[in-house]
């Protein structure tokens, strides 16, 4: 086979991958705030089922949750093609992790601009949205970036349930042809990339994020 | 004589085991400035954190310009406060903390903005005038749009001054605003404080290291010691003829280093 028609091979299953990240991210960071907070500042029964999300989805394989979702779930009547599994199973498992992003960044922000907040009398909703967590964000960034890598690289067990995404076509095309060396070189250059893409737009935000932040000493 | 503007009864404040007021008692008059010194661990700032609603008590009362500040009456008898009792009580109070607290992700002028626009509804243009008045009064008016993490620690905490101010508190705390700074920034910051109290007339509470700022300044000095006032009087008193041995303990060992 020719490595022209490889690569646009793979190319499609890289598009795929595309977009079950850009579905799988958005999700995952709602999972990461919603939860992250409820665990925070929620009275104690939403703690309870928020520890229960968090330590089941990071205490198990993301794999098995994968199949759970895909080929057990229509055993209990609920059935949903592979693409929203996939989506799914990967949002709520990075989701998890990036709970504890949340949460750390928050309680990372100094103890005094909560009581600089309190004494401006800021409501409790103004004193998070307003002073606490525009500082948050920017601590939560570089650890939220690898979560995103993760996930990028966690799509390639969306193969596994029949979806056609960078890892699948590699793995036919490298069953049919047997050019494996091309094929998975390819392959690696391709994640590569994408981690490299997300990674360049997560800087970014960084930078937008910390304006003010960051420069100079530690208390102000 | 009117009633006090600050009282404390009874008042009990734990943290753990550790005691720090066990029956507490205290009053300020509308207008006093008063300093409180001592040696740390004695509850001083404690008394302007409760004041400020940082933290509870645990047992008396505490009345702040005439209403009660960790409780309200509810059906006949007087329960722990609510958010929106505490909220409305915070309104006579202000704060200027020990390591300035600026909003870092804010300007200079967004830090002395956001309260009176978010909290008390003034209008963006009324926030930024008395911002700029604000900002001229501590001497920084050429600092409005730079960032706190720009700026030295005396012009921090003259931000600080100038953000408590511009939410026009009757109860000014000041909680040991100079310890944090270098020597040679001290005096541009209690300048601030001087010139504030000589245009206009303010409630102060100041918890101090500064022995010659609070002689200068205060109407009344209360000496700290173990969660109870061991002497308190006119500075000039307090400061040349102490009466107990703890204050001239206390006082002997700062006028040693200085």
């Amino acid at each position: 086979m020719e490595f022209g028609e490889i690569v646009s091979v793979l190319l499609q299953g890289a598009i795929v991958t595309i977009k079950i990240v850009a579905m799988a991210l958005p999700l995952a960071t709602i999972m990461a705030f919603v939860f992250g907070l409820v665990r925070l500042y929620a009275p104690a029964p939403f703690k309870q089922v928020a520890i229960v999300y968090i330590e089941f989805f990071r205490g198990t394989s993301a794999l098995i949750q994968l199949y759970w979702i895909y080929f057990v779930l229509p055993f209990f009547g609920i059935t949903i093609d592979a693409m929203t599994a996939a989506v799914v199973a990967l949002g709520l498992n990075i989701g998890s992790y990036g709970t504890e992003v949340v949460r750390g960044a928050i309680q990372a922000v100094p103890k005094g601009q909560y009581e600089a907040s309190v004494a401006l009398n800021f409501t409790a909703s103004q004193r998070l949205w307003r002073v606490i967590m525009p500082q948050a964000l920017v601590n939560m960034i570089p650890p939220f970036g690898n979560l995103a890598i993760e996930l990028v690289k966690a799509t390639s067990l969306v193969s596994l349930i029949t979806i056609g995404d960078l890892t699948f076509k590699a793995k036919s095309l490298a069953d049919t042809t047997l050019q494996v060396g091309e094929i998975f070189g390819v392959v690696l250059v391709f994640y590569f990339v994408m981690a490299q893409v997300l990674m360049l737009f997560i800087k970014r935000l960084e930078k937008y994020l910390s304006k003010g932040l960051g420069r100079g000493g530690f208390s102000s | 004589m009117s009633a006090p503007i600050i009282e404390f009864k009874n008042v009990k404040k734990c943290f753990g085991d550790t005691v720090i007021f066990s029956d507490f008692n205290f009053k300020v008059e509308e207008n006093e400035i008063v300093s409180i010194i001592g040696p740390s661990g004695s509850g001083k700032s404690t008394l302007l954190r409760i004041l400020m609603t940082l933290e509870g008590i645990d047992g008396g009362y505490i009345n702040v310009a005439g209403e009660s500040l960790w409780h309200m009456p509810w059906q006949g008898q007087y329960v722990p406060a609510n958010s929106k009792h505490l909220h409305k009580m915070r309104n006579h109070l202000g704060m200027v903390f020990q390591h300035f607290n600026l909003f870092p992700h804010m300007t200079v002028k967004r830090n002395i903005t956001e309260a009176p626009m978010r909290v008390k509804g003034v209008s963006r243009q009324d926030a930024e005038e008395l911002a700029e008045k604000l900002l001229a009064l501590v001497g920084l008016a050429d600092k409005a749009d730079s960032y706190p993490n720009d700026l030295s620690g005396g012009q921090k905490q003259r931000v600080g001054i100038a953000r408590a101010l511009a939410m026009k508190p009757s109860i000014l705390l000041l909680d040991e605003i100079t310890s944090a700074l270098d020597p040679e920034l001290v005096d541009e910051v209690l300048d601030v404080i001087r010139n504030l109290v000589k245009e206009e007339s303010f409630t102060m509470l100041l918890v101090t290291h500064e022995m010659y700022f609070a002689r200068e300044i205060s109407d009344r000095v209360c000496f700290f010691d173990k969660g109870a006032i061991v002497e308190e009087g006119e500075p000039e008193i307090i400061f040349t003829a102490p009466k107990e041995e703890r204050t001239k303990a206390f006082l002997n060992a700062y006028i040693g280093q200085s």
